[in-house]
């Protein structure tokens, strides 16, 4: 049997730097002149990739709702029209909203991170401003919710009434992970130690959180 | 262990193949006017296919072999024509082949599938139940008489769920077994009283799912009188296993007869 | 000349504490191995059953002793009813599909070797990894409780089709709780997945060390990129199907349930569902499910074959391509499981002819592989045995696929022992080699001892048998017509053919003997094998350039740096007969 006589693996002589292919591991290490906050805009790609694939997951996922609707609806007669609580076009609002809070919370940070160190406040109040919108929104749709009940809808009187309930609730439920996600971001930040990248993931997360209801309003709008 | 590994594929490869060329499981007759071309797609694909796994787990046993043996020293060999060659085969090769059976498997289907039962066409009705098959002649009128799946009550000998107040109805006959005369376009009318249910009558080449919901309909033409067995091939509960009835093939003078008999027990 | 540089500061401390090191570890490595052995419980409860089964098919007047301890109602005097027999098979195939084959290939392997075979210090977000592993074990700790409710686990098999799935307990023992345990534990299972599926694809793209290209990445870190692909998007649609299930049968709502239907002569209070919605949500993902349990195997036999065979394949593009086409392809062809099913019938022809060009990939993995083997140097061991067993095996299944592809034909076969034979083939074996090939090559680097060579080549030889015994005969059984999911075999057709179920039977039980070897020496060297080297096989990928088994942060703290693809096997002009990733020695060849 041939015997190679094997180098040992080279090892690299620096930090690795985003502009590697790859940086491998942990970005932890503080960097060498103590400056913590330049930690910050250091753009980890994991979480970018990250945040996108878990879009991607939850497109699918809704996907998959759309088509069951689809297929449902011309499976028999029983499609009854349902009209939508006007509440949710209030509800779209806010969420739109609290989408606008977000960038301006973001920009801050911006400039937070490099050196305006009361910026912090101005973040932090419109990242509250976010989580506040995002809680009204959570408390509109279950509010619409209650107005169905009112006129006698509920979860099985009808397939309409169903994908309503649905479709609002598996919303409803991701949105609520949004909002753990920006309470886990006003945490780090209240502790000086959040990433830029991380505050982007969460924005990218909530924005998608928008679109996602826009895109469902209009499905229960053009097929409920 | 090279050497012996590779005898043992070749073995298993050749066993394997000794049933199927000997048929010693086959297919029953065909006793359909459709079937003989879902037979010709089958020893079609049996040959290709079969050919196929002969000559890949052979050249596996031999490439093992070879391999094996050759000492650490030994200088690479490669495969003339590399991976492009390779492709180029697979692409080619398989490629029409399976583009071949797949066109010309779409006859097969089609005369199942798409072409519409002909206007003298007898028409049979079929539910499937947890567990059995019930099947429903239109008698005189050739008409079925409505189905009132409220009206369903098996203690009763009612299956269909029929108000046999109901003039349609009235003449209707319900049966546990199928009978059809031979050489005679069969229109069969399938629905499921509960669940997913499937028709299955190997001789007649048939085989299809019943839907809740829908209804869904075949046609055959059967060409031997005799006795063959329809199954369930859908899990459907616990009495799956023997959800099963017969179908007789008659001369129409016999189905003739039968039928009267039946009409008289309703 | 050794590079001792002052590495860079440890980037994670080593974890302290029982619980924290090997319970609610953080670390890549002990998460694959809690896979590993997740699968390995479930994939000896899963054969159990399937010994119920087959010695209840063979004999079914036998009473098995100690059966009715299991269910007292399912086994009364310890004959098994016809209702528990399904459910048992249900249970089987669930467990295996989604406990054995999803987990111990992808997850159990993929966890612990990725970061490594990357050049990383673990996944990029070890937390979700952790949470991916537990809450894959809560899915089964649900699925397992449903034998121990009253009326049993479901019985409308591992397809749990509707209405049977959704009309609950009025259309059998089980199909009650059992089923909404069910549905709930694969809906769990899809959350853990999406979280593994994450992690994978974000150590793929964004944790590559210096130097490791993706064209550089070894075949088995490109199968499980692939494959984590392919459940993210599978495992997201299987989820919602089985959220609006368990609603038709807690919340009365008629997704998958028609009108009119009546069971026990009772009208049912459904009204509407479409009962083809349920199977195309289904199969939208059962069938890049079944490709998902394969990928990874063909990784790990490209990986193992490479190594053993001391030269690259004749093409890692076309290899990767080919995986890459079959994982696009799976999405196209998931109707040919419906082709009777009442569906359009155009819509049968059209799914079949993705159906049939899906060879062509499968047939360019198989021919490369062979083809490699051409003019190579092959090494024969445990690991290299069942590799080649996976191909012969593959194969085999493989060319049963060309018939079921035709609806034409499928009339014929669907729903025979037929279909059993074609999907245990590629399933139960050549998967299962996969992950055989793939312990036996990585069990020194998981655990720094050596497996026992002569045991593995008795359980490679007695599983290769004794596998072809059991399912080459299920084609003959197709080919004739014997219907699947029966409990017993009362149809006058079929009473020929009890004494090849006999066979069978008896084929099963010493297989499945045969496993307890496995497990003899997987246990055994654990504690007492032989210590391992680095590199014992003399690889080249990463996993080999760190220590048997690797310290926590995999490398030491060090920063590998990649100079070549991992195939530099009897290059010539080179210094010996292999070049690591990691070596600076020039390549001939140029990579």
């Amino acid at each position: 049997m041939a015997t190679t006589v094997h180098e040992p693996p080279q090892v690299a002589r620096r930090m690795p730097s985003a502009a590697d292919n790859g940086g491998g591991g942990r970005r932890d290490a503080v960097p060498a002149n103590g400056n913590r906050r330049l930690l910050q805009d250091d753009s980890s790609p994991a979480s970018r990739t990250g945040i996108w694939v878990a879009i991607a997951a939850i497109t699918m996922t809704f996907l998959a709702f759309t088509s069951a609707l689809v297929v449902r609806q011309g499976a028999s007669s029983d499609w009854r029209h349902l009209a939508l609580p006007r509440i949710l076009y209030f509800n779209t609002l806010v969420l739109l909203l609290s989408s606008g809070t977000l960038e301006i919370a973001r920009r801050r940070f911006r400039s937070f991170i490099y050196g305006a160190e009361g910026q912090r406040v101005a973040v932090l109040r419109a990242l509250y401003a976010t989580l506040g919108l995002g809680l009204l929104f959570i408390a509109g749709q279950y509010a619409a919710w209650l107005q169905l009940k009112a006129a006698g809808l509920y979860l099985a009187t009808n397939p309409n009434s169903s994908f309503f309930y649905v479709f609002t609730a598996v919303h409803g439920l991701h949105v609520l992970g949004g909002l753990a996600g920006l309470a886990y971001v006003i945490r780090k930040l209240n502790k000086s130690a959040l990433r830029r990248s991380t505050l982007n993931a969460t924005s990218h997360y909530w924005h998608f959180m928008d679109v996602l209801w826009v895109y469902l309003l209009l499905v229960l709008w053009m097929k409920l | 262990m090279a050497k012996f590994f590779a005898v043992t594929i070749i073995l298993i490869a050749i066993g394997s193949a000794i049933p199927i060329v000997r048929g010693t499981w086959t297919q029953p007759v065909d006793i359909s006017t459709h079937g003989h071309e879902i037979d010709k797609q089958f020893h079609e694909t049996m040959w290709e296919a079969g050919l196929a796994f002969l000559a890949a787990q052979i050249i596996l046993a031999v490439f093992i072999w070879t391999s094996s043996s050759r000492s650490a020293d030994a200088k690479i060999g490669h495969f003339p024509g590399g991976a492009t060659g390779l492709v180029l085969a697979a692409i080619l090769l398989v490629g029409t082949e399976v583009l071949a059976l797949g066109i010309f498997g779409v006859n097969a289907w089609a005369k199942v599938y798409f072409a519409p039962p002909g206007p003298d066409a007898m028409p049979i009705q079929v539910q499937a139940g947890q567990f059995a098959f019930y099947f429903r002649y239109p008698g005189p009128d050739g008409k079925f008489g409505p189905i009132h799946p409220d009206k369903i009550d098996e203690a009763n000998l009612n299956f269909f769920g029929l108000d046999y107040d109901e003039p349609a109805s009235k003449d209707d006959i319900v049966t546990a077994e199928m009978a059809i005369p031979m050489n005679r376009e069969i229109h069969l009318l399938m629905h499921s009283k509960d669940l997913g249910h499937s028709f299955y009558v190997r001789e007649l080449r048939v085989q299809q799912d019943f839907v809740p919901g829908l209804d869904v309909s075949l046609h055959f033409t059967a060409t031997k009188p005799g006795k063959y067995e329809i199954v369930c091939t859908q899990l459907c509960g616990l009495g799956h296993y023997n959800m099963k009835t017969y179908l007789e093939v008659m001369t129409p003078q016999d189905f003739d007869d039968w039928l009267k008999k039946e009409a008289a027990m309703q | 000349m050794h590079d001792v540089s002052a590495h860079a500061a440890q980037h994670h401390a080593p974890p302290q504490g029982f619980i924290r090191k090997h319970v609610f570890s953080l670390d890549h490595k002990v998460i694959g191995k809690q896979y590993y052995a997740l699968a390995l419980v479930a994939v000896f409860t899963g054969m159990v059953l399937s010994w119920l089964m087959r010695i209840h098919l063979g004999w079914p007047n036998f009473a098995i002793p100690g059966l009715h301890l299991l269910s007292k109602t399912g086994a009364p005097g310890n004959m098994m009813t016809p209702e528990y027999y399904l459910q048992l098979m249900t249970m089987h195939g669930t467990i295996m599909v989604f406990f054995v084959l999803t987990t111990a290939p992808f997850a159990a392997f993929g966890n612990f070797f990725l970061p490594i075979q990357v050049g990383a210090e673990d996944m990029p977000f070890p937390r979700f990894n952790m949470m991916s592993f537990w809450v894959t074990f809560v899915a089964f700790l649900v699925l397992i409780s449903a034998f121990f409710v009253p009326d049993g686990p479901p019985l409308s098999g591992w397809t749990a089709y509707a209405p049977l799935s959704a009309v609950g307990a009025v259309a059998g023992p089980g199909q009650g709780t059992g089923q909404v345990l069910w549905a709930a534990s694969i809906a769990i299972f899809c959350i853990g997945q999406l979280l593994g599926s994450l992690n994978f694809i974000t150590t793929t793209l964004d944790m590559r060390t210096k130097g490791m290209s993706l064209m550089r990445l070894p075949l088995t870190a490109w199968a499980w990129f692939i494959t984590s692909c392919m459940g993210l998007t599978a495992f997201a649609v299987l989820m919602p199907a089985c959220i609006l299930l368990i609603l038709d049968h807690v919340a009365g709502t008629s997704f998958f349930v028609a009108s009119n239907l009546v069971i026990n002569d009772q009208l049912q209070p459904h009204a509407g569902g479409s009962t083809l919605l349920w199977q195309h949500l289904f199969w939208f993902f059962g069938h890049p499910e079944v490709y998902i349990a394969i990928v990874p195997g063909m990784g790990i036999v490209s990986h193992v074959l490479i190594t053993n065979m001391r030269r690259p394949l004749l093409s890692a593009k076309v290899m990767i391509a080919s995986m890459t086409s079959i994982a696009f392809l799976s999405y196209m062809v998931y109707g040919h499981h419906m082709f009777v099913s009442g569906m359009n019938p155009t819509s049968s022809l059209v799914f079949s002819f993705p159906t049939l060009i899906i060879t062509i990939p499968a047939t360019i993995i198989t021919l490369i592989w062979i083809g490699s083997l051409y003019g190579s140097k092959l090494r024969i061991n445990s690991a290299s045995l069942f590799a080649l067993g996976f191909i012969s095996m593959f194969v085999s299944g493989g060319v049963s696929g060309f018939f079921l592809a035709q609806p034409s034909i499928d009339i014929m076969l669907h729903a025979t022992y037929f279909v059993v034979g074609h999907f245990h083939l590629v399933m139960a074996v050549a998967a299962i080699f996969g992950i055989f090939a793939g312990t036996y090559f990585w069990f020194p680097k998981m655990t720094g001892r050596m497996m026992n060579e002569t045991l593995g080549k008795i359980h490679f030889w007695l599983s290769f048998v004794g596998a072809y015994c059991i399912f080459m005969p299920f084609h003959y059984l197709g080919i004739m017509g014997n219907v699947r999911r029966y409990a017993q075999f009362v149809d006058d057709y079929l009473q020929p053919v009890l004494g090849v179920h006999k066979f069978i039977t008896v084929a099963a039980l010493l297989t499945g003997a045969a496993q307890l070897i496995f497990l003899y020496n997987l246990i055994y060297s654990r504690f007492w094998g032989e210590k391992a080297p680095d590199n014992p096989w003399e690889g080249t990928s990463l996993e080999w350039s760190t220590a048997s088994p690797p310290p926590f942060d995999n490398f030491g703290g060090k920063h590998l740096v990649v100079h070549h693809d991992p195939y530099q096997y009897g290059v010539k002009g080179s210094a010996g007969d292999y070049i690591m990733q990691t070596s600076p020695e020039p390549s001939p060849t140029g990579d």
